[in-house]
Parts: structure tokens; sequence; C-alpha cells
């Protein structure tokens, strides 16, 4: 049998198993559907909040010396309902729509902006690392994130995805309380909280000092975050953090996950990334022989 | 460690030159950045203030570049403010380039649009008969006009400068001189870059004729390298697809010269 590499995240269903992650690329329907024929098997929009942010000022991102990339774009984005306007005629991209907000009601509101668009599940952006009063603050505090998945859950039908990420409390505590709350899947992990300083104008380089860590120097955490989610727990797992190649994704199956998501490769490598790491992987399951994904999901954990 | 070009690299300003009393070209001496392609640019971080995209300026100096600034914000500001003796951080180059043709040419460039036509001067070929049209709001505000003479000394060439009030050269907006121009004269190229509105009429004129034209955009940008999406133009990114684009591929995208984004990724009209 011919090998396909569609993948099921739970009650997701995609004919690509590799995403783009939220915060890349997200402003435009246009690019969207630019980057879904350059084989994005799904498109996660920026982190939506209930009115537009301008983020903060430059500079916002630059690329470490020794590889990666740190930014703190301060999640600047147009606002929920300007960006539900903007693509309620999409049809073909499969669009996972990420919200941020720091109560419940917010989560609720911005759901109800999105009842004309086809949307292919939310994540809830849980380990923002460098914007006060959400996302990791949020992913920190138990109960607001059993408050949030609960009210998202009884909100919409549409499957809900909790991102989670590197904070001051055990990530694996949100893992459990989303779980608990009903949530459909797990993307793991956002950027690490990080910093650089210039040596020679003795000054932080980000205009807000802290930001997250994103590419290749976080993929081996992500992969370990993973592989420790998905040996605890029964539930869909989404890889992210540092993937930029074929090989890169296969270990992210294996360790778990039956999706993954990328960001900081497009900044590397641009958009034909998404081609390069779908044929990878086709070529690695004719190989071995697989003909689908979830036969390889876990693998690692054998022994 | 080999210099990784997405990070800010810190260089000092060695020369100020005032150009206008709202414009000055700050220059300073680099490995990378006076080999660069017309049209490039950099994210300059002024430290303290914020980072700017800026278009490469060349220097007469070898292994020097510039950039040359307009104080418009407080960012702009910040920049147009460094002394002699300052230090400001630079990563890229960034995005793509004019393809330089031969034969007839001719560059529009208005305000600081004309930073990239200055650098593309340097790549013409002495056989090259070069047409540079300048516009500005006023005599106070016309600068290049002399560098470019120098740059073509050895080309037949004419400098022309257009501005809005007539107090300097022609009189009226440099869009209606294109039109004038591409219709009375035959063009192997036409090259723009300035306000968007500008670089709108210039396209439409010349894609009409049929003569390959290129604009160089600007938009809000935060990365330069395509991962935060501030700076997209319909499908197409600024800063990796571009900024420089062909005048068809500009004639079917829905944004140019009709929105640009806010801040916030926001969709304005011009
Ligand atoms: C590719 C490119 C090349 C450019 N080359 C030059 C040049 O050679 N000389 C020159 O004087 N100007 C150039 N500009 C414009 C320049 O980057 C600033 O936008 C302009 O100077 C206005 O700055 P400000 O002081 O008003 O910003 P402020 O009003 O102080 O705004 C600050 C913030 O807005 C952002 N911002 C505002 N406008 C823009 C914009 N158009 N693009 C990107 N970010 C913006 C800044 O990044 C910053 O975060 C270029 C722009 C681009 C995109
Ligand atoms: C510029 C930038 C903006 C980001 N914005 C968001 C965001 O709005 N919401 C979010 O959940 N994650 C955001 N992230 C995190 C990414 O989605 C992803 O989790 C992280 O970059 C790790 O993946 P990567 O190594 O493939 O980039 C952002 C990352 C970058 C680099
Ligand atoms: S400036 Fe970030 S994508 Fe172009």
């Amino acid at each position: 049998m011919k090998p396909s590499i569609a993948t099921s995240i739970g009650q997701i269903q995609l004919d690509k198993p590799v995403m783009l992650a939220s915060g890349i690329l997200g402003i435009s329907l246009d690019v969207f559907n630019r980057l879904y024929a350059s084989g994005a098997g799904a498109v996660v929009t920026k982190s939506l909040s209930t009115v537009s942010w301008e983020g903060y000022p430059n500079p916002t991102i630059f690329s470490v010396k020794g590889g990666g990339w740190i930014n703190a774009v301060g999640l600047s984005n147009p606002g929920a309902s300007n960006f539900a306007k903007m693509i309620e005629p999409n049809q073909d991209v499969p669009i996972i729509v990420s919200l941020v907000g720091s109560v419940p009601e917010d989560f609720e509101m911005m759901i109800k902006e999105f009842k004309n668009c086809k949307v292919k599940a939310y994540e809830l952006n849980l380990s923002c690392p460098h914007v006060a009063k959400v996302g990791l603050e949020v992913g920190d505090d138990p109960g607001l994130v059993k408050a949030i998945v609960s009210t998202v859950k009884n909100a919409t039908d549409v499957p809900a995805i909790a991102k989670v990420g590197l904070g001051t409390s055990n990530y694996l505590n949100t893992v459990s309380t989303a779980i608990d709350c009903g949530i459909d899947a797990i993307t793991a992990i956002n950027t690490v909280r990080a910093m650089a300083i210039d040596v020679e104008t003795q000054r932080p380089i980000l205009s807000n000092k802290f930001g997250g860590l994103s590419g290749t120097p976080i993929k081996p955490i992500a992969l370990r975050c993973v592989y420790e989610i998905s040996s605890k727990y029964d539930i869909p797992i989404i890889g992210c953090g540092g993937i930029s190649t074929w090989e890169d994704a296969i270990e992210f199956f294996l360790a778990g996950a039956s999706g993954v998501q990328l960001g900081s490769a497009i900044g590397d490598n641009w958009v034909g990334v998404f081609d390069d790491i779908n044929k990878g992987i086709l070529d690695y399951m004719k190989r071995k022989n697989y003909s689908t994904i979830k036969e390889m999901v876990g693998l690692a954990k054998k022994s | 460690m080999q210099r990784n070009l997405n990070h800010p690299t810190i260089v000092t300003i060695e020369k100020v030159i005032d150009e206008t009393p709202t414009v000055r070209t700050l220059v300073f001496s680099d490995d990378v950045m006076p080999t660069v392609l017309p049209g490039q640019f950099a994210m300059v971080w002024i430290p303290g203030v914020n980072e700017l995209p800026m278009s490469v300026m060349i220097s007469k100096e070898s292994g020097k570049a510039a950039f040359t600034v307009r104080k418009h914000g407080p960012s702009s500001t910040g920049l147009f403010n460094v002394p002699v003796g300052g230090q400001i951080g630079i990563r890229g180059p960034y995005g793509n380039s004019f393809d330089v043709k031969e034969g007839k040419l001719l560059l529009v460039g208005g305000g600081t649009g004309l930073v990239p036509m200055m650098r593309l001067l340097s790549f013409v070929k002495p056989t090259d008969d070069v047409t540079v049209l300048m516009g500005a709001k006023s005599k106070d505000e016309v600068f290049f006009e002399d560098l470019s003479n120098e740059l073509l000394k050895n080309n037949p060439h004419q400098v022309i400068v257009s501005t809005d009030d007539g107090s300097y050269g022609e009189k009226g907006f440099v869009t209606d001189l294109v039109e004038k121009l591409v219709s009375e004269t035959h063009f192997d190229a036409v090259y723009v870059c300035g306000p968007e509105i500008m670089m709108y009429k210039t396209v439409q004129a010349a894609h009409a004729k049929q003569i390959f034209v290129q604009a160089s955009l600007e938009r809000m940008m935060k990365c330069g390298v395509g991962i935060c999406g501030s700076c997209c133009v319909g499908e197409d990114l600024a800063c990796r697809d571009g900024t420089v684009f062909d005048g068809g591929h500009l004639s079917k995208n829905k944004e140019f010269g009709h929105f640009h984004r806010n801040k916030a990724g926001i969709l304005e009209n011009y």
C-alpha cells in the first residue's frame, strides 16, 4: 500500500502533518493560502486577543549567534473580531485559531466572533513567555487553566488544543488540568524565556529585554516534553520547537506526537520547508515500510 | 565564529552629512554592507530608541556604507540624531534587488526612496543612457542631484528634478513627468522607489506601455526575515519576496497602491 502522510490528532484530521506554528506569518488570508499551497497541513493564526494589540517596539526579533531566534513581538495582533472578518471567506485552508486572554470570558467572547468562520480547532495559548497577565502567567495558574478550558469546551464543539510551555510551575500540571477539563490535544512547546545583551552598547537587545527562544536550540527540550507528556498521559500531542527537517519531524512522531508545527525554520529556510519535510517523511515511510503516521507515533518508547 | 547576519553587529558612525534640513547621511565602516545589491536593506538598531528598516546607501569611500535618513517620528529622529562616534546595530542585508538591465533606463525616486536608486546607479554600465527623475516637496528638500550627476559622469544621462511647489526644477508631481516620459521615449527599464502612490502610478504608466518596471515596497517591518508577517502585501512578504517586485506581479496584487497594515496588522487605506 502506498504510504499516506495524512494524520489525525484526536478529532482533528489533516492531509499533511506539518503545520505553521502560531505567531509566524499569520495576519493575512492570502498568506495562509500560499502556505497551504506550499504544503502546510494547517495554519495556526497569531494568538488573537479581544482587542487589537500593537505589540512591543523594535527590536522584537533577532537571531542568536549560535543559532535560534529570540523574539518579544508582544503578541501584536489585529484583534479577534477584525481577524474573524478576514478569514470568513476561507473554505479550503485548515485554520487553527490561536487565542490568548487573561480570564475565561475573554475566550468565550472571542469564540463568538468566529461563529461564521470555518475553524478546524482552537489553540489556547497558555504559554507566551513575554507578555504580562496572559500566556505563561495563565498556564502557571491551575485554577485559571481549569476555568478557561472548561469555558472553551462549553462554548464550542470545535476541538480545543492547549499550548503549553516552560513557566515557573511544572508544565505537566497544566497538561493534566487541561486533560481533566476535556481538552482535545496538547501543543508542546512555546518559546523558552530568554535574553541577549550586546557587549558593545552594554544593553539588552530586545526592547522588552526578555523574549522567547525558538528554533534549533530548543528542539531537544521540546522533544523531551513531548516524550514526557506521551509517557504520562493518553492525549493527542502536537510537537513544536526547533523543527526544521524531516528527521526532526520523525523524531517528534517517535516521541509521541501525531503532528508537528514549525515557525523559526521559515526564517532560516523560507516556505519551501513544508514540502521538503513532507517529502522526507514520505521517503522515510517507504523505506521503513509504514503506511500511516500513526504506526510511528510513540515508537521510541518501546524497549 | 562567522558573523551571523541576523544578529545585530555594532558599527560606529564616522561621518554625518547634512543633505537637507531634515535628511542626513550617516557613514560607517563594515565588511558586509558596502557590497550589497541595489535595493537591499538592513534592520538598524538605535539602542534605547527602536529598530528600523533602512535601505543601504553607497559611500564614496571603499569599505564604507551609509544610511540616509529623514527625521519623521521618534525612531527615525533617533537615528538622525546619532552623532559621529555613536554606535548603532545593523543586521542583514535583507531582501532581493533590482534586476540591472542595460540600455535606456529611467530611475524614479521620491524622498529617501532615492537611496536604493543611488546604489543602482553604481551598477549601471558606461554605455547605458540613464534618466534620473527625482521628486521633492520644495527646493529645500532636494538632495542627491549632484551625486547622481557625478555617478553618471561617464554616461549619456539627464537628471530631472521636480518640486510639488515649483520652487526648483519642474513644477508638479513626479508621476506626471513619468507619464509624459514613458509616452514620448522608449525605455528598456523603469525603476521606482518612493511613496506608494507614486510607485503605483509609475508602475501603471510603464506597465501599460509594456515597459519592464520594478518597484521597491515599504511596509511595517519587525523581523526582516519572513517570520513575523507584519510586512505582508497580499500573499507577498515585502521583506522576503521583495522588497523589489516586477510591475506585472504588482498589477495583480490587490493591496499594492491601496492598503497597508498598521502596527497591529490591521489593513488601512492609503
Ligand atoms: C525596506 C525599507 C527601507 C527603508 N529605507 C529608508 C531609508 O533609506 N531612509 C529613511 O529615512 N527611511 C527609510 N524607510 C522608512 C523607515 O524605516 C521608517 O519607517 C520611517 O523613517 C518612519 O519612521 P518613524 O520615525 O516615523 O517611526 P515611528 O513613528 O517612530 O514608529 C516607530 C515604529 O514604527 C515602525 N515603523 C514605522 N513606520 C514603518 C515603516 N514604514 N516600515 C517599518 N517600520 C515602520 C518602526 O519599526 C518602529 O517600530 C524604509 C522602510 C523600509 C520598509
Ligand atoms: C516571532 C514569533 C512569534 C510568536 N508568536 C506566538 C503567538 O502569538 N502565539 C503562540 O502560541 N506562540 C507564538 N510563538 C511561538 C511559536 O508558535 C512556537 O511555539 C515556537 O516558536 C517554537 O517553534 P519553532 O522553534 O519552530 O519556532 C511565536 C514565535 C515566534 C518566533
Ligand atoms: S518583516 Fe517580518 S515578515 Fe517581513
